[in-house]
């Protein structure tokens, strides 16, 4: 492998990195360490405790500073001879336009979100850089190649949307933890903290408001003659019981249910004094926000430990007086962050309350926080393997190796005794919108909606782009940049606000849109089919793109609290034989297919008839691969130990 | 299980990994005292593993000086000679692991690891030897197995693009998760000895051919005198010739042993870094598993071969074989 051919194309390559996290501190290492001399490396983060027991290039000390430059000074410590560039920058900054990526060999993804990989693959194709992907979760882990022409692009396959759960699930029949901790992180801290005119789903009508038709209080409004302390109790009072008893009273709901207890502080504290809770001095030593904590005033120290109802329900009346008491100034802008030690431990107050009141069994601090927070399981160990085959894969790349391009999976559990199962990558899909020049096909009534719904609801989510240009013909109908004058301005805000039968040049049925992107050379056709009617509950955006991929998301509802919107996973999609749908993100890959090793390929053609077999080598060794109705089925790969 | 809590210190450091492996196996990991000997390229990629999950201690044993070559794949050791010169190879990488994290003990022991006695051993619950002949590696082997503890024992080896690991957990009993249960099993490992005594055309037809090759050389290297790692391209024909013999000997087709296989080897016996991290990290995530006593261990030899892009688990073992 470590031929003379291969050592003078590592030296005269020059590569990008985007990412210098997890994977990032680990492929920085292995590229120097194999012979790269020339590196770019672009990161945004700065250094967090959290990140020391893998990301190992770093030190406490670093703790606050840029990753991509202290990454660079701890690799030229051992290897000062060679050139490495950091970019403490958004990977999204206009600056890194298709000039810049032109300029590398290959580029090398270390990402943690599926919105900057987008990104990145949609300017590699548009400069025609091959690109490495990567992602781990735990141990899981995957490396794949994507060149232009040759393989599928990174948005070829359908990828998992944020996960998402039903309104009525998140207020009225939760049945999972997690339900419990939207709700508290959603909606309760929200309420309670954050912006006061966001729509939110909590009940906030007291008995008495309902009665009196003229009257509708908030019953979160704080009363006049109120202290923190009743404020607090009567909050409880409101949020697990009235609301659990109004719940209640609709029969219908808990036919098949199990039904909810109201639980009022009178209960929950019954022997405690009704005033004294927590001893908010003991948070006295420090006038930092950052550090007040319930837990601290409560005497509480093990974030492993399950509390039980009592102290949750202290915990909830000590962290909510402690946000008015300590961090009046915040409250009213507040959004829950992982990293708030008082938010955490109001959410999971909350959310095992209202788990009690369920029936769900109740979880640590620690666990809450990994849920609340979408914390990404990560060890060292994966990512230097990941890195390794990173740097393995760039090599062929750079030797223009086509034919062993692989993509591996780096699995928990053997599969046909492999722990890291090299597959053959798939072509391009013809109908990708971002690497083909498929038009996609929008259905809509464009007697109804107007153009700025279409950017809202499909341009920006959907195509994830965040400049786009809209055409109509020569016409261009909608930009943005910082650069337009104000007129202009003026005229795209009428332009977009209009009924689209109405513009100046109607979009009726028929019409193509052409969409494209600033800042990443992506360009895409739209025909608009006019519709009537739409159905609410199943298309809820009132319009239907379809020849776009995005795996179907598990909904019943028309409405959806989303739980990891921008989610920062380090994980791409694993494939695994994991039982847990839980931790893995939904909507797979294509499947892998286990052909036990007395299935021989004319039997395996035959149990899946439309399928391609993949001989990798000359040993009998076959991997199935799923060749049409990629991420539909849910096969797992199946472990065989011997 | 009992002991202390973790502190707050370490339940900040390790949140990401305490979310893979819990609370448990993360105290565990604390009181686990780690030995390793010859610190190449694979061993520091290993060190580093270990040491960022938290172990103990982790001992280091190489009295070697550093020389270029000793420095290619290794993060650890600076290249400016006024750093390293007049150093041993472990007191150059305790220098930097130390620096990993301030929460564990990175020792260096001076002197012949074949010349430690029992009670040395009896302090580690993990041993790992690099780059060693065959007979240090039966020898250490053996040592581990006469102690009354449990001593977790592998021999690692990376060479051009293949790299290999050989674990040996004597009678491990350990937990898994299966579907919502958690299961208690027990594995029973050979020495390296009884291992690489398993005739070869007992094994399967599929059998790596990374196993095979390795066995060659470490034949070759004890037949002919020569260190580990100091086989040159010259030796080349010597090693063909032995393959065949053996081949003969075992009854074993010598399309299980490519030519070219053993070329690679032979020409290029040095360590090339990608091949070294992820040996280094299998290495590692089997130490953890074996001190947490949680998941399945790899048993009982693991191979990884960059130009094919497999890695893969054999269980060489008598009971095992022509299944």
């Amino acid at each position: 492998m470590a031929s003379l051919h291969q050592f003078s194309v590592i030296k005269g390559s020059k590569v990008l990195m985007v990412g210098a996290g997890g994977i990032g501190c680990e492929l920085l290492k292995t590229l120097a360490l194999s012979g790269f001399q020339d590196i770019h490396i672009i990161d945004m983060d700065t250094i967090e405790v959290s990140n020391l027991n893998r990301q190992f290039l770093f030190r406490q000390s670093h703790v606050g500073q840029s990753k991509a430059r202290v990454a660079r000074d701890a690799v030229l410590k051992f290897r000062p001879e060679i050139s490495i560039t950091p970019y403490h920058a958004n990977v999204k900054d206009p600056n890194f336009d298709v000039d810049f990526y032109k300029q590398f060999n290959v580029v090398l993804n270390g990402l943690d979100n599926l919105d900057a990989r987008r990104h990145v693959n949609r300017l590699c194709l548009a400069a025609d850089v091959p690109l490495v992907e990567s992602g781990t979760t735990g141990f899981l882990g995957q490396v794949t190649v994507h060149v232009k022409g040759k393989t599928e692009c990174y948005e070829c396959q359908p990828k998992p949307a944020p996960k998402t759960y039903p309104v009525c699930t998140i207020t009225s029949t939760p049945s999972k933890f997690v339900h419990c901790i939207v709700w508290a992180k959603e909606l309760l801290f929200a309420k309670l903290f954050g912006d006061k005119n966001q729509e939110n789903d909590l009940n906030v009508r007291s008995g008495d408001a309902a009665s009196s038709s003229n009257h509708v209080e908030d019953v979160f409004e704080r009363r006049n003659d109120e202290d923190i302390d009743q404020y607090g109790r009567r909050i409880y009072d409101h949020v697990f019981g009235y609301n659990i008893e109004m719940a209640l009273s609709n029969e219908e709901t808990w036919k098949n249910r199990n039904r909810p207890k109201p639980i009022y502080i009178r209960d929950s504290l019954h022997d405690e004094p009704t005033q004294q809770n927590g001893n908010v001095e003991k948070n006295g030593g420090t006038n930092d926000p950052s550090s007040v904590s319930a837990m601290a005033s409560l005497g509480m120290k093990n974030p492993q430990d399950i509390w039980s109802l009592k102290e949750n329900s202290k915990i909830f009346l000590e962290a909510l007086k402690l946000f008015f008491l300590k961090r009046e100034k915040e409250v009213g802008n507040l959004t829950f962050d992982k990293d708030d030690q008082l938010a955490v431990e109001f959410v999971t107050a909350a959310a095992n309350i209202r788990a009690s009141s369920f029936g769900i069994p109740l979880h640590s601090l620690f666990e809450a926080k990994g849920i609340a927070g979408n914390i990404v399981h990560a060890v060292a160990t994966t990512n230097a393997i990941i890195a390794g085959l990173i740097v393995i894969e760039a090599i062929k790349v750079l030797q223009n190796d086509t034919k062993r391009y692989r993509m591996t999976y780096c699995l928990e559990h053997p599969s046909r005794k492999m722990l890291l199962m090299p597959v053959e990558p798939f072509e391009p899909n013809k109908s990708c919108y971002v690497c083909s020049e498929t038009p996609l096909l929008l259905e809509i009534n464009t007697h109804r909606s107007k153009l700025s719904e279409i950017i809202e609801k499909i341009v920006k989510p959907k195509l994830g782009m965040s400049a786009p240009i809209i055409m109509h013909g020569a016409e261009v109908l909608y930009e943005t940049g910082d650069d337009l004058d104000e007129d202009l301005l003026a005229s795209y805000a009428a332009v977009v606000d209009k009924v689209l039968s109405e513009l100046n040049s109607p979009i009726t049925g028929g019409s193509m849109l052409t969409v494209s992107d600033l800042y990443q050379e992506l360009r895409c056709s739209i025909n608009i089919k006019h519709r009537e009617e739409f159905d609410e509950e199943k298309e809820p955006d009132g319009m239907v793109l379809s020849g776009w991929s995005q795996a179907s998301v598990e909904n019943d509802g028309n409405k959806s609290v989303d739980h990891n919107a921008g989610s920062t996973s380090e994980s791409l999609t694993v494939e695994t034989g994991k039982d847990s749908e839980e931790e893995i993100v939904p909507g797979k890959k294509r499947k892998l297919y286990e052909v036990s090793e007395d299935v021989t390929p004319s039997d395996a053609q035959e149990v899946r008839a439309n399928k391609k077999l993949e001989v990798l080598d000359e040993d009998d060794d076959i991997v199935m691969l799923d060749g049409e109705d990629f991420g539909i089925s849910k096969k797992k790969i199946q472990s065989q130990q011997p | 299980m009992d002991g202390e809590e973790l502190t707050e210190q370490e339940t900040a450091l390790y949140d990401r990994q305490i979310r893979v492996w819990g609370a448990d196996a993360q105290r565990r990991l604390s009181k686990a005292h780690i030995l390793v000997y010859g610190l190449k390229g694979t061993v520091a990629e290993f060190c580093k593993n270990i040491v960022l999950a938290g172990v103990g201690s982790l001992t280091l044993v190489d009295d070697r000086v550093a020389t270029e070559e000793s420095l290619a794949a290794n993060f650890l050791i600076p290249p400016d000679e006024n750093v390293y010169g007049g150093k041993t190879l472990a007191e150059l990488c305790c220098d930097s692991l130390k620096d990993f994290n301030p929460m564990v003990r990175v020792l260096v022991e001076k002197g012949d690891l074949l010349s430690f006695g029992v009670d040395f051993y009896s302090k580690f619950d993990v041993v790992v030897v690099c780059c060693s002949s065959l007979a240090t590696k039966k020898l250490i082997n053996a040592k581990c197995r006469k102690l009354s503890k449990r001593l977790a024992f592998y021999a690692v080896d990376c060479k051009d693009s293949c790299g290999e690991i050989f674990v040996d957990l004597q009678l491990h009993r350990y937990s898994k998760k299966k579907l919502e249960e958690t299961i208690e099993c027990e594995l029973n490992y050979p020495s390296f000895e009884e291992a690489i005594s398993v005739p070869w055309r007992t094994l399967p037809r599929r059998a790596s051919k990374v196993y095979f090759a390795m066995r060659v050389l470490e034949r070759f290297e004890e037949a002919d005198g020569c260190k580990p790692g100091e086989i040159s391209a010259d030796d080349l024909p010597s090693v063909l010739k032995l393959k065949k013999e053996l081949c003969e000997s075992q009854s074993l087709s010598e399309s299980h042993i490519p030519d070219g296989l053993l070329e690679r080897l032979v020409t290029n016996g040095r360590e090339f870094p990608p091949v070294c991290a992820i040996i280094g990290g299998i290495l590692g995530q089997e130490v953890i598993k074996a001190i947490s006593g949680k998941g399945d261990p790899l048993k009982n030899f693991f191979f990884f071969d960059a130009m094919d892009g497999k890695g893969v688990i054999e269980d060489v073992s008598s009971s095992n074989t022509g299944s």
